[in-house]
């Protein structure tokens, strides 16, 4: 889910319109915009958009055959 | 870009399967490979991702359901807990319906228990706010995944000077009981699918002794369909190219090697390595966490002094084996028979992550799909 306010360890995500408040303490890093991994109301972890692009990359570019 | 539907397409799907095939095409021992996280198991079932494998592939579900493994002596606490009036319990929806020795919280509450189904561990923080002359106590049940979040809770009472909210801690730590299911040798392990959000918090490392220890190949996989089918061929190629074992993660996108540092030294500050109890496993040397001292005042189990009934497990319940992979749900008598979602004589049919549920709602399927020959 996409975070898109930030109020002190606390913020608001969102996804396909549903919007929830999550706790950011167990993060030492966050920004608006970064997709966040949800579990029981905590945010557990940033999704890293690079390493999103290369797996993905990696499928696309594989062989057919 | 959402980064859920691109981990879902159906070409990539082929293509991987595919690579699975060429990989194990000159391997004809069977590979038989263990996932211990719930939500693989669901997704594995759901997604029939089974269709793409080699007929040699084998998938096994473990002790990979919190509700599932936790033993009946832990609830039957927490009901004895739930009988007294100056308590509110307040638990992740799965635990309420679970029978414990001779009843579950689910009676408890048709007969007057305040029981709570909560989705976070801070919505118990507002019910002991709000009910000041009353003792909430949370069901503390989950793998590294949830301990850290309870944690960050208990610290947030200290810090707020809440002194009615207490946990009651049943928490538990994946790789040890993975070691122990190794080390008894009852099922054929070839690899591990390593649970993707446990290992968000605790990274490659604690996965190594699989490795040195044991000689099994060890990948950190995530919950779509594509992750799995990358993951199976990472493991794959492990086994058929007789590779040295390794720990890989494939769910490079959100697990990092060192793990979530913050999580982590949040976890080790409330909470001490102990040995625990499982259902199936019995005692397994320090996979349980227990609330350090420093912290003791938030521990239901020192704090609310209550009577505990002695434990009775079912005769016919084949949880426990089921959890260790030692036998395939319609292999349990009572499966399907007299143990349905809707009367649950174990916890593996009662929690949407327990094997049990997965094979009475996707069963018919499961055993069609079946992996195809290769060629």
């Amino acid at each position: 889910m996409k975070l898109i306010q930030i109020k002190g360890d606390k913020g608001i995500v969102e996804l396909s319109g549903v919007k929830k408040e999550v706790s950011l303490k167990l993060l030492e890093e966050f920004k608006i915009d970064d997709y966040l991994i949800i579990h029981a109301g905590f945010a557990i972890e940033r999704l890293n958009e690079e390493e999103a692009m290369k797996t993905l990359k990696i499928w696309q570019e594989m062989d057919r055959s | 870009m959402r980064y859920i539907s691109e981990f879902r397409d159906k070409e990539i799907s082929q293509k991987l399967s595919k690579r699975i095939f060429q990989v194990v095409q000159n391997y004809d021992d069977e590979i038989g490979l263990m996932e211990v996280c719930g939500t693989h198991t669901n997704t594995i079932f759901r997604s029939g991702i089974m269709s793409l494998l080699p007929y040699n592939i084998s998938h096994l579900s473990g002790p990979g359901c919190p509700v599932c493994v936790t033993p009946n002596h832990y609830l039957d606490q927490a009901i004895s807990y739930s009988r007294l009036p100056d308590v509110i319990i307040a638990s992740f929806g799965d635990m309420i319906r679970v029978p414990g020795s001779t009843s579950s919280l689910e009676k408890e509450k048709g007969r007057g228990g305040d029981i709570r189904v909560v989705y976070s561990p801070l919505e118990s923080v507002e019910f002991a706010k709000k009910n000041p002359g009353k003792k909430v106590v949370f069901l503390g049940v989950g793998f590294e995944t949830t301990a850290p979040l309870v944690a960050s809770t208990i610290i947030t009472c200290r810090e707020e000077g809440l002194s009615n909210l207490f946990v009651l801690s049943g928490h538990k730590l994946i790789p040890p009981a993975m070691m122990a299911l190794l080390e008894s040798k009852e099922v054929k392990i070839d690899g591990f699918i390593c649970p993707g959000h446990v290992s968000t918090i605790i990274g490659k490392k604690p996965y190594q002794p699989l490795v040195d220890n044991f000689g099994i190949p060890s990948v950190i996989i995530g919950f779509e369909p594509l992750d799995l089918l990358e993951g199976f061929w990472m493991l794959a190629r492990q086994i058929a190219n007789r590779e040295k074992p390794k720990v890989e993660i494939q769910y490079k996108r959100v697990v990092r090697e060192e793990g979530n540092r913050r999580a982590l030294t949040l976890m080790n500050e409330v909470f001490e390595v102990g040995d625990s109890e499982w259902r199936g496993l019995g005692i397994v040397p320090d996979s349980g966490l227990f609330i350090r001292d420093k912290y003791s005042d938030f521990d239901a189990d020192k704090n609310i002094d209550v009577e505990v009934e002695p434990t009775r497990e079912h005769p016919g319940c084949s949880c426990g084996e089921v959890l260790r992979g030692v036998k395939k749900p319609p292999e349990c008598k009572l499966f399907k028979k007299v143990c349905t979602p809707e009367n649950p004589i174990g916890p593996c049919m009662v929690s949407s992550e327990g094997t049990c549920a997965a094979y009475y709602k996707y069963g018919e399927m499961i055993m069609n799909l079946r992996g195809r020959r290769v060629n």
